[in-house]
């Protein structure tokens, strides 16, 4: 083995024991300043299995309330779809201010970039919060704090979609006299319209999870029906809502991967 | 110019064989353009649901008889009070900087956590490396573990450890170990086939093969994925501060927004949480580019 | 309606008329890299012109600052009869829809089928809405078939266009251009991906559409072989001047190694028993 060879493993071996002490030293770090003592998780774990296995199976005043649980379920999906599609639209025409391939004002196109991680970044339980002074616990304030973050993502997600796909169609029409919207309804939605559903799909399933945090918040939908359960105490009903909320996204996760297979 | 506008058919026209067979019509009798596929007619039929079920939600929305109106106003003066006044009255800066240190921490360890424990578990269940049975009963499990909200986790664990800092890490490692367990599981599972299987013919055993060929095959897009859930559990780490009480800069805000009903504060902290995101974000890039 | 023969052959005569002028154009980018310098020619109407010269050379370019595509920084273009070279707007839609364009990498909106491609060159001719919901009039629809089977892809015509081989998608490139019913037909580097029968078809076809149609045609090449066989006048360029305009007859082996400015042991390309047909 040649000295240069040498060199190389010894220069692996350097990096990866000096990626693992820079892992260890910020893990020390971190459980140091969050008071995570790695005992107290490995000793919680197990009660908390054990719990989890003794408590939280539905009883039979779980069943009385699946009926409402069901209702719940239902107003979040729809909730998240409506949600989802109304960001969608708008993130749509904005995301065409934001792509690189329209070329657009070089100023319009940075300011819409910002603009859109602005959005993004904002939590949504600072919106939820926000919303629920003006708003209250109505199904609006889960609305509007759910539809700031996914128009945000969604905005960044289609820029992406849009630059990657559909360039050199924009070239051609463009170079046939088309304008702008004729370009952008006969060669970017075409071009680009499996990748921008693909996101949408995903935004859906996402935000079902989302709002049940924001129902926990807001004191609205299946999120609120998890807390009060769980704050009475009654972990059988309250299993209920993890299960079926379990159901629901796997179902839809399942009807989008078959969908996303369809739709190439 | 007229004289262009129909040239171009006039090679056909003038040879007479024109053969319009393949042409076909539309029931209103014009002529079709588009393409028969399956996947367009999927699309349509699935935009028109997705619009179907907007309507029906706005439809059937309880809107409690809410003035509209008036809560936009509301809703704007307040968007105004966040962001263009943000002020800090009851925190001092160097207390707020610390809590956001503490939420980073929290993002941390759960990826830490998760991140270690989906690589061995994706090595169980990428379809090139293991049994199939046993990678098709470990992907289900972890789609569970994944469609189950991260907040519920934290709630559930924190019945048995009590909220704080230990429910919250449990809770953000059983989220991040299922995603990044798929996410791991994709990555090697794209590694070509060849490569395993030469080595498997030099009669390499299992962990030969894991840090031989799959962990340099797929590090970078494994270390992609744990920075993007880093980012990820960065901010469900401010969430659950919030509505689990988690400690970190999202008990903060919590506190501001639905205890002091203090605006001002909120925005500040607000400020506080996108400016840290963004420069994670920038600096994730940057770290991303290099490992590649 | 329909072009005589009678008439097309009086536009033949005309053919000295210049449909397409350069004066002095020279392109900078980022205001220092110069793309072309001083380039200075006249194309007239019904002429096949290939233009040859390495990569990086600024055939590109050149081509693109016909239908500005690319903005001219110095110079001006004067394609039929008006300068063009700062037109915006209504205007520039006007000389787009008279120059068709034909792309190495097609450029086709992959997911429509062949008709609806071939359709999108009527597009500069139509109002914004009734362009954007794709809606064509009949006679467009069966002028666009007629072009269609004129290039022999009657079959295909319902197909995605993803569907289709690279020769098959150049064709509805050439019929998207074509559809446009332009003076003038750009084409960069049209069978630089295509195997060499493929290649054959599409450089056949151009120039049927040339002879018959009386469209000028001006093709980017890197074939030194296919620009010898099928032009009327090559343009050599190198390093964003042109250093040759003539005829394929006057085009020496020298001439060559200047234009791609390396040995002859480098080029693949031999002329010395260059007689083809026309």
């Amino acid at each position: 083995m040649s000295s240069k060879q040498m060199s190389v493993f010894r220069k692996r071996k350097i990096t990866y024991i000096a990626a693992f002490a820079i892992i260890l030293a910020l893990y020390l770090f971190s459980s140091l300043i969050t008071e995570f003592h790695i005992s107290e998780g490995v000793r919680a774990f197990p009660d908390a299995v054990m719990w989890m296995a003794e408590k939280l199976i539905p009883d039979a005043k779980a069943f009385e309330r699946f009926p409402k649980i069901l209702e719940k379920l239902f107003e979040t999906t729809l909730l998240s779809v409506a949600v989802t599609v109304i960001a969608a639209v708008c993130a749509f025409f904005f995301s065409l201010l934001g792509s690189k391939t329209t070329r657009l004002n070089g100023i319009i196109n940075r300011l819409v970039r910002m603009i859109a991680s602005f959005f993004r970044n904002v939590p949504d339980v600072v919106w939820a919060m926000l919303l629920m002074f003006s708003f209250g616990q109505n199904i609006l304030t889960g609305f509007f704090a759910l539809f700031f973050t996914t128009f945000g993502l969604l905005t960044r997600a289609f820029i992406e979609t849009i630059d990657e796909v559909s360039s050199s169609s924009i070239e051609a029409l463009n170079a046939s006299g088309a304008d702008f919207m004729q370009i952008v309804f006969q060669a970017i939605i075409p071009s680009s319209v499996t990748g921008l559903i693909t996101w949408v799909l995903y935004m859906i399933e996402t935000n079902i999870r989302s709002s049940t945090l924001i129902g926990i918040l807001t004191a609205t939908g299946i999120g609120y029906l998890f807390d009060m359960y769980y704050k009475r105490l009654e972990f059988g009903s309250a299993s209920l809502v993890v299960l079926s909320i379990v159901v629901l996204v796997i179902l839809i996760e399942m009807l989008s991967n078959m969908l996303r297979k369809v739709i190439q | 110019m007229q004289n262009y506008t129909i040239s171009g058919g006039s090679e056909a026209a003038l040879s007479g064989v024109l053969n319009t067979s393949m042409m076909e019509h539309r029931r209103n009798g014009k002529i079709r353009i588009k393409s028969h596929s399956r996947s367009n007619i999927a699309i349509r039929i699935l935009i028109c649901g997705l619009i179907a079920v907007t309507v029906l939600a706005f439809v059937t929305f309880d809107y409690k008889d809410i003035d509209f109106a008036e809560a936009i106003t509301a809703t704007l003066h307040n968007i105004k009070t966040v962001f263009i006044q943000p002020r800090l009255e009851r925190d001092t800066v160097t207390g707020v900087l610390y809590q956001l240190l503490v939420t980073f921490c929290l993002g941390i360890i759960s990826t830490l956590f998760g991140a270690v424990l989906a690589f061995f578990c994706s090595l169980l269940c990428a379809k090139n490396i293991a049994f199939p049975v046993m990678a098709n009963v470990i992907k289900s499990v972890v789609a569970i573990v994944r469609a189950v909200p991260t907040v519920l986790w934290v709630l559930i664990f924190a019945v048995s450890a009590g909220l704080g800092s230990v429910a919250a890490v449990i809770g953000l490692t059983f989220h991040s170990f299922a995603y990044l367990t798929k996410m791991y599981a994709e990555a090697i599972e794209e590694i070509d086939d060849g490569t395993i299987e030469a080595l498997r013919a030099n009669g390499a055993d299992f962990w030969q093969i894991v840090f031989q060929a799959i962990l340099p095959a797929s590090l970078s897009s494994m270390v992609a994925w744990t920075f993007m859930r880093f980012e990820i559990n960065f901010t469900n780490a401010v969430a659950m501060g919030a509505a689990a009480g988690a400690g970190g800069i999202g008990f903060n805000l919590f506190m501001a927004g639905s205890f002091y009903f203090d605006l001002h504060e909120m925005g500040f902290l607000t400020y506080v949480v996108v400016i840290a995101v963004i420069i994670l974000e920038t600096f994730s890039t940057k770290f991303k580019d290099k490992v590649k | 309606m329909i072009r005589s023969e009678t008439w097309s052959k009086q536009e033949m005569e005309g053919a000295a008329m210049p449909i397409l002028e350069f004066k002095n154009v020279s392109k900078l980018y980022n205001g220092s890299t110069k793309a072309l310098s001083n380039v200075n020619f006249t194309v007239n109407q019904g002429e096949f012109i290939s233009i040859i010269g390495p990569s990086g050379a600024g055939k590109s370019t050149l081509l693109r600052c016909i239908n500005r595509l690319i903005d001219v920084s110095e110079g001006t273009v004067i394609f039929d009869g008006e300068d063009i070279t700062a037109v915006k707007g209504k205007e520039l839609r006007k000389v787009r829809i008279k120059t068709g364009m034909i792309f190495q990498h097609y450029n086709l909106v992959d997911r429509l089928s062949v008709v609806e491609n071939v359709l999108h060159g009527t597009l500069g001719r139509k109002s914004t809405l009734s362009g954007m919901a794709g809606h064509y009039t009949e006679d467009e629809k069966k002028l666009a078939f007629e072009i269609i089977e004129s290039l022999g892809l009657s079959e295909q015509a319902y197909k995605r266009c993803d569907a289709l081989s690279g020769g098959q998608k150049q064709r509805v490139g050439i019929a998207r251009a074509i559809m446009q019913s332009p003076k003038l037909i750009l084409c960069d580097e049209p069978i630089a991906s295509l195997d060499p029968k493929a290649s054959k078809v599409i450089m056949d076809h151009l120039a049927e559409i040339n002879r018959t149609k009386n469209i000028t045609c001006i093709v980017n090449l890197h074939q030194v072989d296919v620009a010898l066989k099928y032009s009327q006048r090559i343009i050599g360029v190198s390093g964003g001047e042109i250093v040759f305009d003539g005829s394929p007859d006057e085009l020496t082996q020298e001439t060559i190694h200047r234009i791609y400015q390396s040995s002859s042991s480098d080029l693949i390309t031999d002329v010395s028993g260059g007689q083809y047909e026309q």
